[in-house]
């Protein structure tokens, strides 16, 4: 995979602050208004595969391939499972550990915040690594003869 | 009750639904039966959707979203089920991944055959 | 106690998602070790939950909820009677199973996006039967099933990812049934909660809606279980995985997602005095008894004939539940009892002898790299510990006095019998016949006669996969002969907690 012209390259480097920008917002508001991890994670994928799509298999070689998005990918379910062990600090599974304050801040979610960011890393690399597996993989690497499901479960 | 349109979105459901089984049972193109598979998903979420639907005595329903300080019985009066918008979202992702995992079986059928077609990938005997 | 049980999701969750990092760093090091020792772990909790009371509820984030059915609960896990035996059953079948990987699975590559999917497996499993939450039982039904899809499809051979797809396009219906019998039983009840929703139907009139839910369940877990007439995948798609990974589907997967799920609901749930719900299970139960037989004579690749017997051995366990059923809403209860303490009994002997002979066809086509009958022989010549294993497995399958198939089938034909189904019971005992005739038919083609020039260099498996078989033999022998020790703590209790009926939602909320 070449990549694209240079008007696309252009416009993708503008664009790709916005399109994370944007994600990170969505994750981490989740917890006020529609969205939340598995919505911004999709966001977070599609820039990174606007990337891939506007630069070829560049970026995949200086690091941003397939293991990237099974390191990340595990990291963000180790993360949302470590959310729901703290909660054990305050007395259950999934429990509230940090302070739970009313009104509509950014953190007035409790552990909410947290664990949408875990899922958000983990939809957002899971699916980057769904798409590389399903088109740019193929092209970039030798055929991988194993594959994997990833069980998202929110 | 008994108004025609109020049933209309259940009858769409059954519809799909329907639909979705027949693609799965009738076609012979792997991507047909993959489409068939997502209507089923997407029938089920529909239905759950309208499960949660209700039309509160002040007119219109709004989306389970709290904006301003509210106590539990206006939220209630006010909105929509909340649950079941997370069990379709739920369910969403979870239809996501199986779908996902389709196609990549898919491409693999399609890289060993070299044909979508059902009838000529045929090397398992029950 | 009760916080341990979120452990049981958890632990294998988190080796799981560990694996495929640990793979990177060091490839094949350190990935068996990890799954091991979270199997292990698993063992020892599931022992330990027998130390506790009999019924442990904990509730995610401290929402508890209240025993009125009209107020706000949260999600629960419950784990009762039936949840430890299914438990201990899962663990030490995967014990076992993982065992038996870590020499079996080293002639593949990528070993570690093999074991995680095999952890994400265990944990749906262990979801599956902790959750008291209708909807949460439907998630975890479709992480352990995801992952098994990719199992099913571990090989990427070209038959492989035909049975993967199979399974996939005929699961992903269930779920469609199964996720609109959910929604169904929302909108009846405004409750997702499992005994909230007995403690609601308990005390109304019996609907058309309520009916319509049920039938969806039915043919969903029915497909899930692999029941007649939704078996097709089962012959494809278990043979198609590892070895190992047929042990667990056959063995584990079928009984957790599919028969535990469908007694809970029926008995615990809905309860028993819908109507047509008993006579339905006893027909699905008779027709998979027979047609599974029937169809399991003609194979002659030993693990499809083995996937064949599975749909039969699950009929035996789904028939005496529904029998159970039936004399629970007679009012006869000393005949339910047995019954469905017989069901139970062979649910677990199954899930060891099945594992165990699964096994067993791994250590075979491990050495041999053959997997039809005809072209086997000997293997107990040169294999002696594989031999000797693969007769006891058949022996105890095939219901021969001393293990633990014999007693089960038994006490199913005396439940039948006092339950005045006399019919069914010689249709029982006809089928135990044939499968035993099938069985010997494996050992003479097997494991006697000459063993063939290309086989003369053959030698035994490897100490791990010897150890994982002989275990489970030794269970087979085991569960047979201390009957008397063991079913008051493994049998009844699990017994119990379906006889308990409705009385579920009186458990769950401690009233």
């Amino acid at each position: 995979m070449r990549g694209m012209t240079l008007i696309v390259k252009t416009t993708a480097s503008l664009l790709i602050g916005f399109v994370v920008l944007f994600g990170a917002y969505i994750i981490l508001t989740g917890h006020l208004s529609p969205g939340g991890g598995f919505a911004g994670g999709v966001i977070l994928a599609a820039g990174l595969l606007l990337i891939v799509l506007a630069f070829g298999a560049d970026p995949l070689r200086k690091g941003l391939g397939h293991n990237f998005a099974l390191v990340w990918e595990s990291l963000g379910a180790v993360g949302f499972l470590a959310v729901a062990l703290l909660g054990f600090i305050a007395g259950t599974f999934f429990a509230h550990f940090i302070p739970h304050l009313t009104g509509f801040g950014l953190l007035t979610g409790g552990s909410i915040v947290l664990s949408n960011i875990a899922i958000g890393i983990k939809v957002g690399a899971g699916l980057f690594g769904a798409f590389l597996m399903l088109a740019a993989f193929r092209a970039s690497e030798s055929a991988d003869k194993t594959e994997k499901g990833d069980g998202n479960d929110t | 009750m008994g108004m025609i349109h109020e049933f209309f979105p259940y009858v769409l459901c059954v519809l799909l639904f329907a639909v979705g089984l027949y693609a799965i049972a009738v076609k012979k193109n792997l991507i047909k039966i993959i489409i068939g598979v997502m209507l089923i998903h997407n029938a089920t979420s529909l239905f759950l959707v309208l499960v949660g639907y209700r039309m509160p005595e002040t007119g219109e329903s709004a989306a389970p979203i709290i904006t301003r300080a509210l106590s539990g019985e206006e939220f209630f009066r006010q909105s929509v089920d909340p649950v079941p918008q997370a069990l379709v979202l739920t369910a969403i992702v979870i239809g996501l991944s199986v779908v996902a995992l389709m196609v990549v079986m898919a491409v693999r059928l399609h890289e060993k055959y070299g044909t979508f077609d059902l009838t000529r990938i045929r090397k398992l005997r029950g | 106690m009760e916080n341990v049980l979120p452990l049981f999701v958890v632990i294998p969750l988190a080796a799981g998602f560990v694996l495929p990092v640990v793979g990177l760093l060091k490839p094949g090091r350190f990935c068996a070790p990890i799954c091991l020792g979270a199997v292990g772990a698993l063992v020892v909790l599931s022992c330990m939950m027998f130390a506790g009371e009999p019924v442990v509820v904990t509730w995610m984030g401290g929402w508890v909820g209240q025993a009125d059915p009209s107020s706000v609960t949260g999600i629960a896990m419950v784990c009762d009677g039936l949840t430890r035996l299914i438990l201990l059953i899962i663990s030490v079948v995967s014990l076992a199973a993982v065992l038996f990987s870590t020499s079996y699975m080293r002639s593949y590559t990528k070993v570690c996006l093999y074991y995680g999917p095999m952890m994400l497996m265990i944990a749906g499993m262990n979801g599956v039967v902790l959750s008291g939450d209708l909807f949460n039982i439907y998630v975890f039904l479709e992480v352990a099933a995801i992952a098994s899809y990719a199992l099913v499809g571990f090989g990427v051979e070209s038959e492989e990812l035909e049975a993967s797809f199979k399974y996939l396009v005929l699961s992903a219906i269930a779920s469609g049934f199964i996720l609109l019998g959910v929604a169904i039983v929302y909108n009846l009840t405004g409750t997702l909660n499992l005994a909230q929703i007995g403690a609601l139907i308990e005390g109304s009139e019996p609907n058309k809606a309520l009916l319509l839910a049920i039938g969806l369940f039915l043919a969903g877990f029915g497909l899930k279980a692999a029941m007649v007439p939704f078996h097709a995948w089962l012959p494809d798609a278990h043979p198609s995985a590892p070895a190992p990974v047929s042990a667990m589907l056959s063995g584990i997967l079928i009984k957790a997602s599919g028969v535990y799920v469908l007694a809970r609901i029926v008995f615990n749930v809905v309860g028993v005095h819908q109507s047509a719900v008993p006579a339905v299970l006893i027909m699905m139960g008779t027709l998979s008894l027979v047609v599974g037989a029937l169809l399991m004579t003609a194979q002659w690749d030993f693990k499809r004939l083995l996937a064949y017997s599975s749909i039969s051995h699950m009929g035996y366990v789904i028939l005496a539940l529904g029998v159970g059923a039936e004399q629970m809403a007679a009012g006869q209860h000393a005949a339910a009892s047995l019954i469905m303490f017989a069901g139970l009994f062979h649910l677990a002997n199954h899930a060891v002898f099945k594992s165990l002979l699964f096994l067993c066809s791994g250590s075979v086509v491990h050495r041999t790299g053959l997997r039809d009958m005809r072209a086997v022989a000997g293997i107990a010549r040169r294999m002696p510990v594989t031999g000797f294993c693969t007769r006891v497995g058949s022996l105890s399958i095939g219901g021969v006095p001393p293990f633990n198939g014999f007693f089960s089938k038994l006490l199913i034909v005396i439940g039948l019998c006092w339950a005045g189904h006399p019919f069914l019971a010689v249709v029982a005992v006809l089928i135990s016949f044939v499968t035993l005739y099938t069985f010997i038919k494996v050992q003479r083609y097997v494991l006697e006669g000459d063993v063939p020039q290309e086989f003369s260099a053959v030698t035994e498996s490897p100490l791990p996969m010897l150890v994982a078989m002989a275990f489970l033999s030794v269970l087979c022998l085991g569960m047979g002969l201390l009957l008397p020790l063991h079913r008051f703590v493994l049998l009844e209790p699990a017994k119990d907690a379906l006889f308990n009926g409705l009385g579920y939602a009186r458990s769950v909320f401690g009233g």
